[in-house]
């Protein structure tokens, strides 16, 4: 009985965490139909702003150091939100209604992003900051010329032609300047290339004792994580104004626009949310494994499994098929399958297969082809969008 | 919006691409504290020195591993240039990035003899890479020296090889764990080739030794779910064992994680681990490794007057906070034992360095005081090392727990796996060569 419980623990724990890196990425999928493959990199932000939160946190001494998590998932929200915001504003919102283009863009933003962490220094976060300078200039400008009666669109279409120019003219200037100066702490990478280490806070650490088995603290907070964010979602979607804006844009786009509802805003709003769970989504990782700047890859295709057999823009088929993978992924590599055949008196026919598949990197083989078996029967997804109101 | 949205588009998406070659760019140029870490060559005149090659992975994904390497070699090199070179020939070392690419690291190396004209070839950390090599050295009739310990069953003329054989690491780490710690083995590895290939070996030996080998896994690259895992070890083991781990890179960072986690402790299920040296543990974080082995040549805390100078010099040149390991200093006494195989050669009447031929035959035999202790290079490229295992200590480093009581003669072809069994190599003899029945 002990080890039936054990087995489903340990189904929903690997689950939770395939839901959680999913859940971001199945809404920007789902509600805006929009693949983002840069969203493991906004997981890694996340796992990256919990190192910076750790170490913060760390200079603060004993008592503080403890709690760091609860304030990594906040700032890792936030931080993450803000990156896919200006994701949304300056590369997608170009190109909705063309799924290829958005993957090509998005896998673009997706290695710039590794190698901006690998990268970064104070050299490089000057140069970035001037470029950004100028969208601060414009906003002032046009600000102040709103007052006066100035020609407005000219001067708003000569920004739109000199403002990158010149941003990337102050941003190399800043960043070859301080480079020449050859200050080794202005240039020095802030992370490099190598892999960080979060140590999780002591009442993370350890587990709660069954016979042989442990059940970890940190499996269970990232379940009970997973389940706010579901709630919160739910909530969100369900009951606030946004969140019924957001449906109604999802259901239908051009009738929301032509009833006064912001689509732009309402696009930027979903996208900049999803962002930030996969911040949320990071924090999680970092308390299983390691924070470097490849950590998004290992979570991606996994998630991008869960929002393609679950279906889209579901949050149900969202959770079912997450739970329903990890349970797979568990029963078949722990070698459960072979234990209950032999069992059962199965013929050997079914034991064989089942202990050729029970390893690790085998149950993933089983995982993928099961999928490709489901996706035969039910090509959208468990639950598929039905009739006309599927918008892609 | 579409025609000015289009415009503004590829306005914006050129400068992010702008912006990501810059970065690019600036990671390399960030990497250049030292100027003889860049790419190129020093700037000594040439005519009157030796070039040698230096063939590592300074980008892509090896690139953590790599970068500490070529420290180690240059340092080497910036060493004996400084005591006067050889034979009054100053060094001129030509870095070339393999880019973690095998293709790359082939390109690379035609380069280097091609067009560069070095002396030898200082290279390479994973297998594939050195395959990848091994039939441009072997075709050119050239010289490579190879620093990494790794999975035997191969001995080429034209490659020496400076980390340890199988029995030279993996088989000394089983020995001492039937000894000391059990005789049931969970073997976890990662999915690609020396995992898979350590793991037949270690099966073999347990079944010539008396062990047992309880559960086997492996773990795609990359992979970070470990909790099948945990519950096999956990059901395959109730009451504790041993784990043989051969996992590299990211995974290991999640199992150490977890099992601690898990409730698996070191004084129940101690885990060997064969691809972890003091740089792993830093990236993994000492508190999840704390009273876990390592099975190396060389650990940081050998006391030999050798490491001791050898540490202080390190730190001096790359800075306090940087650790030494295993592959690094393999790489380090290499260019030393390729230096005095030169001087040999031209003792024996060769012309120079240039004289392969003639440094190839004079390589065979060659002692150095390492840090790690007394080494040699045998007749069959590989040296004599001796072996140790370390267990992690809260600052990182190990405590080595036992040692041979000297160097081990090294074994390529692997005595217990079937098909290698008898088997030798020697080069020394026109007779005998890569593969001959001892």
């Amino acid at each position: 009985m002990t080890e039936l419980l054990i087995g489903i623990f340990n189904g929903l724990s690997i689950g939770s965490v395939l839901l959680l890196s999913a859940l971001g990425l199945a809404i920007a999928f789902g509600l805006m139909g929009v693949i983002n493959l840069a969203h493991g990199e906004l997981m890694m932000l996340g796992a990256y702003t919990t190192f910076v939160v750790q170490n913060v946190f760390r200079s603060f001494g004993e008592p503080w150091f403890n709690l760091y998590i609860l304030f990594a998932l906040p700032i890792a929200f936030l931080v993450t939100a803000a990156v896919g915001f200006g994701l949304e504003r300056g590369v997608i919102r170009y190109l909705y209604g063309r799924p290829l283009e958005t993957l090509l863009a998005t896998w673009g933003v997706s290695l710039i992003l590794q190698q901006f962490v690998r990268s970064v220094n104070w050299a490089i976060a000057a140069g970035l900051t001037a470029f950004l300078l100028k969208d601060v200039i414009r906003w002032l400008v046009l600000k102040v010329l709103s007052w006066k009666s100035f020609d407005h669109e000219k001067i708003r279409h000569g920004f739109q032609q000199w403002a990158i120019p010149a941003g990337l003219f102050l941003g190399f200037g800043v960043l070859f300047g301080i480079n020449q100066t050859a200050n080794t702490t202005l240039t020095r990478p802030w992370f490099s290339a190598r892999n960080v280490d979060v140590t999780a806070p002591k009442w993370l650490q350890g587990g709660i004792s069954f016979g042989t088995a442990q059940l970890p603290y940190s499996r269970i907070f990232i379940i009970v994580l997973t389940l706010i964010c579901l709630a919160g979602m739910y909530w969100f979607l369900n009951k606030s104004n946004w969140g019924l804006r957001i449906r109604a844009v999802t259901q239908n786009r051009q009738m929301s626009a032509c009833l006064g509802i912001p689509t732009a805003k309402v696009d930027a709003l979903t996208f900049a949310l999803g962002s930030g769970l996969a911040g949320i989504a990071g924090v999680a990782i970092a308390l299983l494994g390691s924070v470097g700047p490849n950590t998004g890859q290992n979570y991606i295709v996994d998630a991008f499994m869960v929002v393609v057999v679950g279906g889209v823009g579901n949050l149900l088929g969202t959770i079912l098929a997450a739970m329903g993978l990890g349970i797979i992924n568990y029963l078949i590599g722990s070698g459960t399958f072979v234990t209950l055949f032999t069992k059962m008196q199965a013929p050997d026919f079914f034991t064989e297969i089942a202990s050729f598949f029970a390893t690790t990197s085998m149950a993933k083989v089983m995982a993928f082809a099961l999928i490709i078996t489901f996706l035969q029967f039910r090509p959208a997804g468990l639950f598929p969008p039905k009739g006309r109101t599927a918008e892609l | 919006m579409s025609n000015l949205g289009r415009r503004k588009f590829i306005l914006y998406s050129s400068a992010a691409l702008g912006s990501s070659i810059l970065l690019k760019a600036c990671g390399q140029a960030t990497d250049t504290t030292n100027p003889d870490s860049s790419s190129g060559t020093t700037s000594t005149p040439s005519g009157d020195t030796i070039k040698v090659g230096i063939l590592h992975s300074l980008s892509g994904t090896m690139a953590i591993s790599e970068t500490t390497v070529v420290e180690a070699e240059q340092l080497a090199i910036k060493e004996i240039n400084a005591a006067g070179g050889i034979n009054g020939k100053l060094i001129e070392a030509i870095v070339e990035d393999g880019a973690s690419d095998w293709d790359v690291f082939k390109e690379k190396a035609e380069k280097l003899i091609d067009q560069d004209g070095v002396a030898v070839v200082f290279g390479c950390w994973t297998s594939a890479s050195r395959k990848a090599v091994k039939d441009v050295f072997e075709a050119k009739d050239h010289i490579l020296f190879y620093p990494l310990q790794y999975e035997g069953q191969e001995c080429s003329k034209n490659i020496f090889y400076t980390g340890a054989a199988p029995n030279q690491q993996i088989e000394p780490a089983v020995d001492w764990l039937l000894e000391n710690k059990g005789t049931e083995f969970f073997l976890v590895g990662s999915d690609y080739v020396f995992p898979r290939t350590a793991n037949t070996i270690i099966k073999a030996q347990l079944e010539a030794k008396g062990g047992t080998t309880v559960g086997e896994d492996y773990l795609p690259l990359g992979n970070t779910e470990v909790t099948p895992i945990i519950s096999k070890i956990q059901a395959a083991l109730p009451d504790g064992g041993v784990i043989f781990n051969s996992l590299n890179g990211d995974s290991n960072v999640a199992f150490f994680k977890q099992i601690r986690d898990a409730g698996l402790t070191p004084d129940k299920y101690p885990v060997m681990s064969v691809s972890i040296a003091e740089e792993e543990v830093r990236q993994i974080g000492a508190e999840y490794l704390v009273g876990h082995y390592a099975s190396w040549n060389y650990f940081q805390t050998v006391e030999t007057p050798e490491n001791e100078k050898w540490v202080t010099d390190f730190k001096a040149e790359y800075g306090d906070d940087r650790v030494t390991n295993d592959p690094m200093e393999a790489a380090y006494i290499m260019v030393y034992l390729w230096k005095q195989a030169v001087e040999a050669a031209i003792a024996g009447g060769a012309a120079d360095a240039y004289d392969l031929e003639a440094v190839r035959n004079a390589a065979i035999g060659q002692e150095f005081a390492a840090p790690e202790g007394p080494v040699t290079m045998n007749v069959n490229h590989h040296l004599s090392k001796t072996v140790r295992i370390g267990q992690v200590r809260e600052d990182g480093l190990f405590d080595i727990v036992w040692a041979t009581d000297g160097p081990i003669d090294p074994q390529p072809w692997n005595q217990f796996v079937e098909s290698t069994k008898g088997l030798g190599c020697d080069w020394s003899d026109p007779t005998k060569g890569e593969q001959y029945q001892i």
